[in-house]
């Protein structure tokens, strides 16, 4: 049983005062940029309110919406392929790009593209990856994974971007200046973007009612992916598509200002298929891959099904407090963080992963940002129910963290603490005898490792309250 | 601002039946100093809460259900934590969904409030300080503002006071890092929360830290205890009555 890997990767990343500073820092600017856009709370309740419920729509009606956006893609002339597994994704895009002999390809940013490990599989093929992303071309320079599903490259400050680009990129002159940094990364890029035989791209939204891909991004390498070379693949998972596209802009507006604090995105794409006769620009072949990676599974739990709701806006990230002291790294899975947290269990199981839920405070701060309303603190107390419970086929791993000590603790717990006269002279004996607490009680010395030892009254309330006469009912 | 009950229920909660009995006296106190009678059952001792969050949902139904009983009267409930308010309030609807209990437990949440939510929403308490010059620092629980919503008040109340200066704490909405059996299963997360919250108390230079919840006040108290620091943690309750001793 893996349970012990979140609190063994947590404590070194804890370990990492830079690593730490980094995440501080940037945690502190997104959450103070965000916080102004929101400033008056009437917008946030309100626009909330129609995200969540453009979302809960489309989970409503999901199969249906599906497939009336795969007919109109179909009519514009995109191809549609489903996979119910990262293989089947994989191999779908490996065969359209084989049959084109693509060698080169650029990506846009992706979370998809990263459950798939799609760089990794294109590679094996013979096939060259670009990223185009600014945060996740620098990663891939240093072959990391994203530490966060926005900003992938957030775990890295200025200094140690910089020393990056010096060392591996041919010709470059050591700059810590941003715009410096920008430029040499982006002349690498142009110049792959015009070799390139095929585009990749994430989706944000998928609007059923016209079949068009809504994808938002700042650096303008999200167009070049999706116009520039012969074939575009755009990635999702199932659950990225909504009915109509009058909900695009309460969404859109709920995205940016959660996800960076910005009113809205340098670009905002929005492909409704390849090139047409008479266009300019734009692919001659697009696609459009279709994953499920255990959505399915999610999506028949009625409870668990808000984790669909996701636009992967990465706020609950930037305002978890345990996110930002270990950042994205020390987390299994593609998705860290509270969303991380919520699905990951769900789609590694919780025979993996089964401790992720529990490495949470339960303080709400996710739940009460998240721009969709997803009750992550509910879902997070579900699933640790979940591996406690052998009887339940919700959840893959279900009942694999049972374990007979814990269970015989909280019998006990529940015995004496639904029973007054068990529990009121356990109390009275406690404060009697007690001061301190014993030293070997479970998990008393970890607590004080950086704490004083805790010390019981010498009189409880209850007493107190019987001396001073109150009234019993 | 609701009708002011003659009478309230007092839900003093475990840990402060075990760490802060004092904290629980004092809002009984205050509660009296206004005229309005303290009921307390004595047959409560915990909302459920440990149980519920550690996803041992049946053990915590049946702590929960045998405090069900205990408010049989229409009046308020009064929580001195927003934590143990929050459970009762935002979780004892799904925690009884389905069952013979769920009605009465819906009737017990309505009424839950908590303790400085009632002393301003309810009661309109403008306390006189009576109490020496001091500044203090106040840390909200996350329960206490994202379960019960409990917002300004208990910084109003601190501000009536006319020799208490109130400094902030830097990220003050930010978990202290206790979360229960969180603290248990993430020692070191829990550890290096408490150490940030512990440094930012510290650096207000404040000399009392004031919270409205006991399991806060344990672990960041704990944190300030080890290391020698001066500022006293204190409970929102105990401090006011401190400061006022019944002269609100
Ligand atoms: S769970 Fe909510 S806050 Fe987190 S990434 Fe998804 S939409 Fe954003």
């Amino acid at each position: 049983m893996a349970t012990a890997e979140f609190r063994v990767s947590a404590r070194k990343a804890l370990a990492d005062p830079e690593l730490r500073a980094n995440f501080r820092r940037a945690m502190d600017g997104l959450m103070s940029r965000r916080a102004d856009l929101f400033a008056r709370a009437g917008d946030w309740a309100g626009l909330r309110a129609l995200g969540a419920a453009a979302r809960l729509r489309a989970l409503a009606r999901l199969p249906e919406l599906l497939e009336r956006l795969e007919a109109k893609l179909v009519e514009r002339g995109v191809r549609v392929h489903w996979a119910e597994t990262v293989e089947q994704g994989n191999a779908i895009v490996g065969d359209i790009l084989r049959r084109r002999g693509a060698r080169l390809v650029v990506k846009g940013k992706s979370m998809v593209s990263e459950e798939m490990h799609l760089n990794h599989f294109l590679e094996g093929e013979g096939i060259e990856v670009l990223e185009a992303d600014l945060g996740e071309y620098i990663i891939q320079l240093d072959h990391e994974t994203p530490s966060h599903i926005i900003m992938p490259a957030i775990h890295k400050n200025r200094r140690q971007i910089a020393k990056l680009f010096f060392e591996r990129i041919k010709g470059a002159r050591y700059s810590e200046e941003v715009d410096e940094l920008t430029a040499l990364a982006r002349a690498v890029l142009r110049e792959k973007f015009e070799r390139a035989d095929a585009g990749i791209s994430g989706v944000n939204f998928a609007v059923a009612e016209t079949g068009t891909l809504v994808l938002v991004e700042n650096e303008g390498n999200g167009r070049l992916c999706t116009t520039v070379p012969p074939v575009h693949i755009a990635l999702m998972g199932i659950e990225k598509v909504i009915e109509r596209l009058d909900q695009v802009p309460a969404l859109l507006a709920l995205l940016t200002r959660s996800a960076t604090g910005q009113p809205i995105t340098g670009y905002v794409n929005m492909i409704t298929g390849p090139r047409r006769a008479g266009e300019k620009d734009g692919p001659d072949e697009m696609h459009l891959v279709i994953l499920d990676n255990g959505r399915t599974r999610v999506y028949a739990d009625a409870e668990l099904r808000d984790v669909l709701r996701c636009i992967r806006c990465g706020a609950c990230m930037n305002h978890c407090p345990v996110y930002t002291r270990v950042g994205g790294h020390a987390y299994p899975g593609t998705y860290p963080g509270p969303i991380g947290k919520i699905l990951m269990p769900q789609m590694l199981g919780l025979e993996k992963v089964g401790d992720l839920p529990h490495a949470s405070a339960l303080c709400e701060a996710c739940t009460e940002i998240c721009p969709v309303a997803i009750p992550i603190g509910d879902i997070l107390v579900r699933l640790r129910r979940e591996g406690t419970r052998a009887d339940s086929r919700a959840v893959q791993g279900a009942g694999a963290r049972r374990s007979a000590f814990e269970s015989l603790v909280w019998s006990a717990w529940a015995a004496i603490y639904a029973t007054p006269v068990l529990y009121r002279p356990m109390v009275w004996t406690l404060t009697r005898l007690g001061g301190l607490l014993p030293r070997g009680l479970p998990g008393l010395r970890d607590w004080m490792r950086v704490r004083a030892r805790p010390r019981f009254a010498r009189r409880s309330l209850h007493e107190l309250a019987r001396r001073a006469g109150l009234p019993d009912a | 601002m609701p009708e002011r009950p003659a009478a309230v229920y007092y839900f003093g909660t475990c840990l402060a039946d075990l760490f802060f009995p004092e904290a629980g006296m004092a809002g009984i106190r205050l509660l009296r100093a206004q005229g309005v009678e303290v009921i307390y059952p004595r047959g409560q001792s915990c909302c459920g809460q440990p149980a519920y969050s550690a996803g041992r949902t049946e053990e915590a139904r049946r702590v929960a259900t045998a405090q069900l009983g205990l408010f049989p009267r229409d009046l308020p409930i009064v929580v001195p934590s927003g934590s143990c308010a929050g459970m009762m309030r935002a979780h004892y609807h799904a925690l009884f969904a389905g069952t013979q209990d769920a009605a009465a437990a819906d009737r017990v949440a309505a009424r839950v409030i908590e303790l400085t939510q009632f002393l301003v929403d309810v009661i309109g308490l403008k306390p006189r300080d009576l109490g020496p010059p001091i500044t203090v620092a106040w840390h909200g629980s996350c329960h206490a503002m994202r379960l019960m919503g409990v917002g300004d008040q208990p910084k109003l109340l601190l501000r009536e006071l006319a020799n208490v200066t109130l400094v902030e704490v830097a990220r003050e909405r930010e978990c202290c890092g206790f979360g229960g059996v969180f603290s248990v299963r993430q020692p070191e997360i829990s550890s290096a929360m408490a150490t940030d919250k512990a440094d930012a108390v510290v650096a207000t230079g404040a000399e009392a830290l004031i919270s409205g919840d006991c399991g806060c006040l344990l672990n960041i108290g704990g944190v300030l205890a080890k290391r020698g620091e001066r500022v006293r943690p204190m409970h929102i309750a105990e401090f006011l009555w401190e400061r006022t001793r019944g002269d609100g």
